[in-house]
């Protein structure tokens, strides 16, 4: 142990600790004033007027943010389990065939929507979809959301089956399982924790999105975050800040849960 | 095409096509489309009409004066530039607070390393738009900082903090930062402590320990970093409109103006097309500089 506290004090340097300690309260700073106003009794930003749940009340009372909030759900649930599904089966093959050219220009297609600029893939889906001169009213953004959150739920994934050994399907396919059945028995439950962490990543991403939903919803399909830019257009009110602390809430909770499962070794 | 080995061929690809013709589908033809819609005229009601034209491209550079003359203007460039020195020097910033935060979580003892990275996941996952509407709380004239300062008395009339290109900084900045500290501790991480004791070994000072041994190590996570700092805060929307009050106009939401309020989508598609222009050249340039370090290697 005192070898070890002294190995660690070589490439410290002096200074980083508090300098990191600035960051994060940098980092969470705004987050908790969002927090400690939403129970303020007082609307006024600079004056505690008590503590109260009434903003909670009112955020929750309101029927066009419940509707939202619905909205949001229902297309967060179905774009992360189609993004997860198509996430599954590419970075099985793709790991598979590591290396050869159409793999790896396979894997740079799936991470296009994190590399875009998120308002110039707005654009392209609100022409694309306004060009069909049909809609899907949600099925727009399902589509839309789906392929936003295809790469969060591609990478957890594919480093699972980075870090999984390769002598368990040999095995497999050693006492002749069948390709289907070698993944249906072997590759599946080993992938798991990678599949959940990257459904969840991937349910977050979709619950979060902005800018491509602001663009792409229409009237009777408006997320959260979107509704919650409406409010804010119209004036900065508490019962925003009881809002927003409930949906920072649900995504800390989601994230702490799949990075726990993430980082459980493969078995 | 129907011989077992093509069969095989295909049946081994086959799981990676659903994934790759979703992306194309949703994705590379509605680009394709904006491309399109950049060279189409407009439809005052919103959408394109059909036909050929350049106006868009030409309203980039010249404004049509009322007489139906054209006159060289430079306030779309400007706002071009704005948008590029914005983004360069929040990926700055976000760099010179990175750094040393990357640097020290890596050298903490593993359960320390692991608590901290996700504390520096949280707010990354946490809402965009509600973590900048955070910083109207705190920046606004009856915000907390102008009420704190207002309550020390060191100021008796609010600073104009919100709607500044200021705040839109400190938006970005906040944004962005766990971008750039994730790619650098991944790089950090993986220094050998032996490295470290062997330049110690030597009497290297700490600034020497950082020129040669840290900042080599940390340079590919830095250009990660930078990337994913850099290409979204070009086309950023939320933070110029929300904490630059709209006024300081940058790339993101001339976009966004021009498909909504302004109902000039050519127009709109052109600025997009352009955005997506200077993307891919970052991307060129950044392919070209891995390829000349690994010729360089092998060389």
């Amino acid at each position: 142990m005192a070898r070890n506290s002294h190995s660690r004090i070589i490439g410290q340097f002096p200074g980083f600790g508090k300098f990191t300690f600035l960051f994060f309260v940098y980092l969470y700073l705004p987050i908790i004033v969002v927090m400690v106003l939403s129970f303020n009794a007082s609307p006024a930003a600079t004056v505690w007027g008590g503590f109260s749940l009434e903003w909670y009340g009112k955020a929750l009372a309101n029927a066009d943010l419940r509707t939202a909030a619905w909205n949001s759900i229902q297309i967060a649930v179905s774009a992360a389990l189609l993004s997860t599904v198509l996430a599954t089966f590419a970075a099985n093959t793709l790991h598979r065939l590591t290396g050869r050219k159409d793999a790896t220009l396979a894997q740079g297609v799936i991470m296009l929507p994190l590399v875009l600029p998120e308002i110039v893939m707005a654009v392209a889906l609100l022409s694309f979809f306004s060009s069909l001169g049909v809609s899907l009213g949600k099925g727009n953004l399902i589509i839309a959301h789906t392929l936003l959150c295809l790469p969060f739920a591609f990478l957890p994934i594919r480093a699972r089956l980075q870090g999984m050994d390769a002598s368990l399907t040999e095995a497999a396919a050693d006492l002749y399982a069948r390709p289907f059945s070698r993944f249906r028995h072997v590759t599946l439950p080993m992938l798991m924790p990678g599949i959940v962490s990257g459904f969840m990543l991937a349910f977050v991403v979709s619950m979060d999105n902005f800018t491509v939903s602001l663009l792409v919803s229409q009237a009777g399909s408006t997320t959260l975050p979107v509704f919650i830019f409406g409010m804010l257009r119209v004036g900065v009110t508490p019962d925003v800040n009881a809002a927003s602390t409930l949906i920072i809430l649900a995504s800390t909770a989601l994230v702490v849960v799949s990075f726990l499962l993430a980082g459980r070794n493969p078995k | 095409m129907s011989t077992p080995a093509n069969q095989g061929k295909l049946a081994e690809r086959a799981g990676m096509l659903p994934a790759a013709l979703f992306v194309a589908a949703f994705l590379l033809v509605p680009l394709g489309l904006v491309v399109a819609y950049s060279f189409m005229p407009a439809n005052s009601f919103g959408g394109v009409d059909p036909g050929f034209s350049t106006d868009a491209y030409r309203n980039v550079l010249y404004e049509q004066r009322l007489d139906g003359s054209f006159r060289l203007s430079a306030a779309y460039l400007l706002i071009v530039w704005r948008s590029i020195y914005v983004a360069g020097l929040t990926t700055l910033i976000v760099l010179a607070i990175s750094l040393p935060v990357a640097i020290y979580i890596a050298r903490q003892v593993p359960r320390r390393r692991t608590f901290l990275l996700l504390m520096v996941t949280i707010p990354f996952w946490a809402n965009i738009l509600i973590r900048t509407f955070a910083w109207i709380l705190l920046l606004r004239d009856t915000g907390v900082i102008n009420g704190f300062l207002t309550a020390l008395g060191v100021i008796s009339s609010p600073l104009p903090l919100l709607n500044t290109t200021g705040a839109v900084l400190v938006g970005l900045v906040y944004t962005f930062a766990p971008f750039m500290v994730l790619p650098i501790y991944g790089r950090m991480e993986r220094l050998q402590q032996s490295q470290l004791e062997a330049a110690h070994d030597l009497y290297a000072n700490r600034w020497q320990v950082f020129r040669h041994i840290v900042w080599p190590a940390a340079l590919p996570g830095v250009v990660a970093g930078s990337l994913l700092t850099f290409i979204p805060c070009l086309g950023s929307l939320i933070a110029p409109e929300l904490l630059g009050g709209g006024k300081q106009m940058m790339l993101g939401n001339l976009i966004y103006r021009q498909f909504s309020e302004a109902r000039n989508w050519p127009f709109g598609a052109a600025i997009a097309v352009l955005l997506l222009v200077i993307v891919a050249l970052i991307g060129l340039v950044q392919v070209y500089l891995a390829r000349r370090k690994f010729a360089g290697k092998v060389a």
